[in-house]
């Protein structure tokens, strides 16, 4: 009996493996930087460029940390739900514009609609390695105390929104 | 048509083409640190290759990272900190022991352990099969007679 049973039960551990690994997404590698503060960042902003876009002057309050640029394509999909999003009032989006180059941002944001308070401008993707950014459109969730809560590899879905982001958003809002 | 496939398989394979990473710094013996270190890290967004290997803009971004931390004088163990601060474990070619990666390490010697008991218990199995089989006086006897008429023959 055993000399049936037992190849067919490795056949069904394997099976069970594979199937689990097919529902990974191996582009998404766990950040370490979830629950450790936020890097500092002190940069010019894209609108106006003679001001500041700092880290430290979100102190207190909740907010989402944005890269994006206008060459990126993952960018143009989720921009319609930031728009929503900040539409909504719900968490303030601020943008960090990655590796980019001003004018054709500028175009881009004219095109589409600006979801941002502001967009830091970070052209030689510095910022982008002190928050191990490793493709754009990616989205941090940054609590009051400037801890990173959450990090979205990726665009911003309407379904990642909805089920991660705002409740933890509300979550640390209320705290 | 397969062999069509595979020849443009081979062609167009990414590393075919991949041109050689172009060193951007003078100074040979930073090169050299770079070369060094930067084969031991992965590049995050083409996963199988290394940091030297890629020409993607993120590759070239670290190696310009690596390059000044070099130049700054910091350890190797250092400027690894750095970057597995930021990207995690998985930028490192060689993940290192902890909980999370046992299985990685201890899986392979597991599956080498289990194969070998299971290899020594089908031998004896085996084994014991052979030993076991029964024969009555009568096949007894035929063997005899069997063999006995092998050596005439012979």
């Amino acid at each position: 009996m055993t000399r049936f049973f037992l190849p067919l039960a490795i056949f069904g551990i394997m099976v069970g493996f594979l199937a689990v690994g097919l529902t990974l997404n191996p582009r998404e590698i766990p950040s370490p930087l979830v629950g450790k503060e936020a890097p500092a960042f002190s940069r010019q902003q894209l609108h106006e460029q003679d001001k500041v876009f700092a880290r430290k002057d979100l102190a207190g309050q909740v907010w989402l940390l944005n890269f994006w640029a206008s060459w990126c394509s993952g960018c143009k999909i989720e921009h319609p739900v930031l728009m929503e999003l900040a539409k909504s009032g719900a968490v303030p989006i601020y943008g960090m514009d990655y590796k980019d180059q001003r004018d054709e941002a500028l175009a881009w944001l004219n095109r589409w609609g600006n979801p941002y308070q502001i967009v830091g401008v970070d052209l030689e993707g510095r910022v982008g390695i002190d928050y191990g950014v490793y493709g754009v459109p990616e989205t941090y969730v940054i609590d009051k105390q400037g801890v990173i809560r959450y990090k979205q590899i990726g665009p911003v879905t309407e379904e990642a929104l909805a089920k991660t982001i705002l409740p933890l958003v509300k979550e640390l809002q209320a705290k | 048509m397969i062999w069509l496939a595979l020849i443009a398989l081979l062609l167009f394979t990414p590393s075919a083409w991949a041109g050689e990473a172009r060193p951007l710094g003078d100074d040979p013996a930073v090169e050299e640190r770079l070369k060094h270190l930067a084969v031991e890290l992965r590049c995050l967004v083409c996963q199988n290759q290394t940091l030297a290997d890629s020409n993607a803009p993120l590759a070239e971004d670290l190696r310009r990272e690596v390059r000044e931390m070099i130049v700054k004088n910091m350890s190797d163990k250092e400027i690894i900190d750095f970057l597995v601060s930021r990207y995690g474990d998985f930028v490192l070619y060689r993940p290192p022991l902890k909980s999370t990666t046992t299985l990685l390490w201890v899986g392979p010697f597991v599956l080498l352990v289990g194969g070998g008991i299971a290899l020594v218990v089908a031998l004896k199995r085996r084994g014991r099969k052979v030993a076991d089989a029964a024969i009555t006086e009568e096949e007894h006897r035929r063997v005899e007679q069997l063999l006995s008429e092998g050596v005439k023959r012979s």
